[in-house]
């Protein structure tokens, strides 16, 4: 099964989902069978200027993920995504990031059309 | 001669003390609105404009048949205007500053210079004065790159035929006002006799002063607020070289679209000698210039 | 969390004075000036500094004289005219630095320093009214957008912690990427304008922003009495656009006389024009509420 990234506030199963894309603390790229996961930090991105949505989404490209859980994800951050063939399921906020990963192998998800939020640096 | 009429607050008055002394100035003027953002000195000198052009920035457009995926423009790109996804070269025109990097650094010639439109330019004529605008784009982020474009159509224009210039600077006192005087013989901060106008004075005086260049302040509504300005004026050797009364009848005038030289013969000789007193600031410094340099 | 952030594009139409008001009129809300430029609310609220941090964003071109060899190629390079020829060195000049790094990239020595930018500071503070979150540039700095999401974030983030599920922002004037900062995602903007040809050109400039990033906008008709003809036009203009007037001011001097008190309106005076403000204040927050229930 591909692998997942998802934002997270800590870097445990049991931290809470990041409702930030581009700003997120960090991600967990999971593994959904063996739920093995691994940690990436995103403090870079976090403290950027601007474009902190494509640094993510380059992050996460080069983490191999396939697809993105998540809170909300503005207009560029999508875009990139996007070329980079990484689905996104977003409204996510408001679990951890173990449940999240139950929703996503339950099929309770929507895959996103376009971002969910309007953008420009928040 | 090039006065930048600027404020750190807005609604001190500032497109009023410009729209009054272009129509007070004896000699050729070019009245230059770079408050990109809201422009409005035009709204009151209404000008003839003779023509308007679209300003753009250069930004990259890729190709991604010749794109090897080397990372080399994204990794210097300071904006993420330009990114690398896997095997996919994307870029992000509005992000871009226009430094050119990406173009040089591509080893494979893969990008090539395409657009983003900024806003427009405009000139004309209002009465005796040329006229120039810039006006940002509703949605275009930055300014600085627009008034640029603005500030090299002033230097066409005064190539042309010399002039002296009066500039309605932006707001503030972050890059894009510093970026409207910095070009200036002298710099008017136009404020207000309140804690507001003293505030933003002291950030305006503060951010200008390492420029070196002779400051005056034009105080608005002068008789309505404290003395606190005055105070701060005479400890921080800032000369007051013009005070507009509060007065109703002005800012019922300013709510017509008219120039306050028309209010009252008063207000008449107060703009003239507040263009006389510019014109001596600026002599001033033409004089310890040129002593400076007979000095080195 | 109800987001409400005052704006006017143009300056001086009284923004922060009515901000202010709406400070001292609420509760249960963090306040948050989103002028970082030039901000004027603490003047009128008086904050007691909790914590301050440095902000610093980007980075500046420095070159060593030790190093380099005066090849001109950074003179040649950059866009931003901000590298002069001098001796020993270029010398950059931090006012037009615009921190593109092809300056460092291109040098043929590695000359160029780039070091990361102090841009301010920003602070939490907490005033007679609550939590307040604000922030200063350092002079002549970018105006940055960042800046304001970072104090925005803050802002939600304090809100969060203490339970309130509003926050109210002094926005900053123009329609530039600070604006746009304060406007992506929040819930209402309210648009403070008067009637003169300047307040009317930046309101439609303000109002086709609004409508550019789908927020919902209010509007403010202050100094209404200042020229009829250009009210009559904003209130056309509103109900055109779909934009709801929540209500009109005269002009009145006592907005001054409170500012140079150090306090809001609504402290100062309980004449006819605070009982105005007041009932502006219970339509906005209304208006607030009634979005954030769809």
């Amino acid at each position: 099964m591909k692998k997942i990234a998802v934002t997270c506030e800590a870097p445990t199963l049991n931290a809470q989902v990041d409702p930030r894309f581009g700003r997120a603390a960090g991600f967990l790229i999971v593994d959904p069978e063996t739920m093995e996961y691994e940690y990436i930090d995103n403090g870079a991105s976090q403290a950027m200027a601007q474009g902190a949505g494509i640094q993510a989404a380059e992050i996460v490209a080069r983490s191999g993920a396939k697809i993105v859980l998540t809170g909300f994800v503005g207009p560029k951050a999508f875009q990139a995504l996007s070329a980079a063939g990484i689905q996104v399921a977003h409204g996510f906020d408001n679990s951890t990031v173990r449940q999240a990963i139950e929703r996503y192998k339950a099929g309770d998800y929507e895959l996103a059309a376009e971002p969910n939020r309007q953008g420009h640096w928040s | 001669m090039i006065v930048a009429v600027a404020s750190g607050k807005g609604g001190t008055g500032k497109t009023t003390v410009s729209a009054a002394l272009v129509s007070v100035w004896e000699a050729p003027v070019i009245a230059t609105d770079l408050d990109v953002e809201e422009p409005n000195l035009h709204l009151f000198l209404r000008p003839e404009i003779s023509e308007t052009i679209k300003a753009f920035l250069e930004v990259p457009v890729a190709d991604e048949t010749r794109c090897t995926y080397c990372a080399q423009c994204a990794d210097l790109c300071q904006f993420k205007a330009i990114s690398v996804l896997g095997e996919t070269l994307v870029t992000f025109p509005e992000m871009c500053h226009g430094c050119g990097g990406c173009l040089s650094i591509c080893p494979e010639g893969a990008l090539s210079a395409g657009t983003r439109e900024l806003g427009e330019i405009s000139w004309g004529r209002a009465d005796g004065a040329a006229f120039l605008m810039g006006r940002l784009r509703v949605g275009e982020a930055m300014s600085p790159p627009l008034m640029r474009a603005v500030k090299g159509k002033l230097n066409e224009m005064i190539a042309e035929k010399s002039a002296d210039v009066i500039i309605d600077a932006p707001p503030g006192v972050s890059c894009p006002a510093v970026n409207a005087v910095m070009d200036a013989d002298v710099i008017l901060l136009v404020t207000e006799p309140t804690p507001f106008g003293l505030y933003d004075l002291k950030l305006a005086h503060k951010a200008f002063q390492p420029l070196g260049k002779p400051m005056g302040a034009v105080i608005n509504r002068a008789g309505l607020g404290s003395t606190s300005v005055y105070d701060y004026c005479s400890e921080s050797g800032v000369d007051i070289i013009a005070e507009i009364p509060y007065d109703p009848d002005i800012a019922k005038a300013y709510a017509g679209g008219n120039v306050i030289t028309e209010v009252s013969d008063n207000l008449q000789t107060l703009i003239r000698n507040l263009a006389t007193r510019v014109r001596s600031m600026a002599k001033n410094t033409a004089k310890n210039n040129v002593r400076e340099a007979l000095h080195d | 969390m109800i987001e409400i952030v005052v704006l006017s594009g143009k300056g001086g139409t009284g923004k922060t004075s009515l901000t202010g008001a709406f400070a001292h009129l609420s509760s249960n809300r963090v306040v948050c000036d989103l002028d970082v430029d030039a901000p004027d609310l603490h003047l009128l609220l008086d904050p007691s500094t909790i914590s301050a941090q440095e902000f610093r964003s980007g980075h500046e071109a420095v070159i060593r004289p030790e190093i380099c060899e005066n090849c001109g190629e950074c003179i040649e390079r950059c866009r931003f005219e901000a590298i002069l020829p001098a001796v020993p060195c270029p010398s950059v000049n931090p006012l037009k630095c615009e921190g593109c790094k092809v300056c460092v990239a291109f040098c043929p020595v590695n000359a160029v320093d780039f070091p990361e930018k102090l841009c301010g500071h920003w602070f939490v503070s907490k005033t007679r009214f609550g939590w307040m979150v604000h922030a200063q540039l350092l002079p002549a700095e970018e105006n940055s957008g960042r800046l304001v999401a970072l104090l925005r974030q803050q802002a939600r983030e304090l809100a969060k912690e203490k339970g309130f599920n509003m926050i109210l922002s002094d926005g900053p004037p123009g329609i530039g990427c600070p604006v746009i900062s304060s406007l992506s995602g929040t819930s209402l903007a309210v648009i403070v304008t008067e009637p003169t040809p300047s307040g009317r050109h930046d309101l439609e400039r303000i109002a086709e922003l609004c409508e550019h990033f789908k927020i919902p906008a209010g509007v403010i008709i202050n100094k209404c009495d200042l020229h009829e003809g250009h009210t009559r036009h904003i209130e056309s203009f509103c109900l055109e656009k779909g934009l709801k007037v929540l209500g009109a001011l005269p002009h009145d001097t006592v907005v001054t006389h409170a500012m140079v008190a150090k306090q809001t309106v609504t402290e100062y005076s309980h004449n006819d024009f605070s009982d105005k403000v007041k009932q502006i204040w219970i339509r906005t927050k209304e208006m607030g509420e009634g979005l954030e229930k769809n």
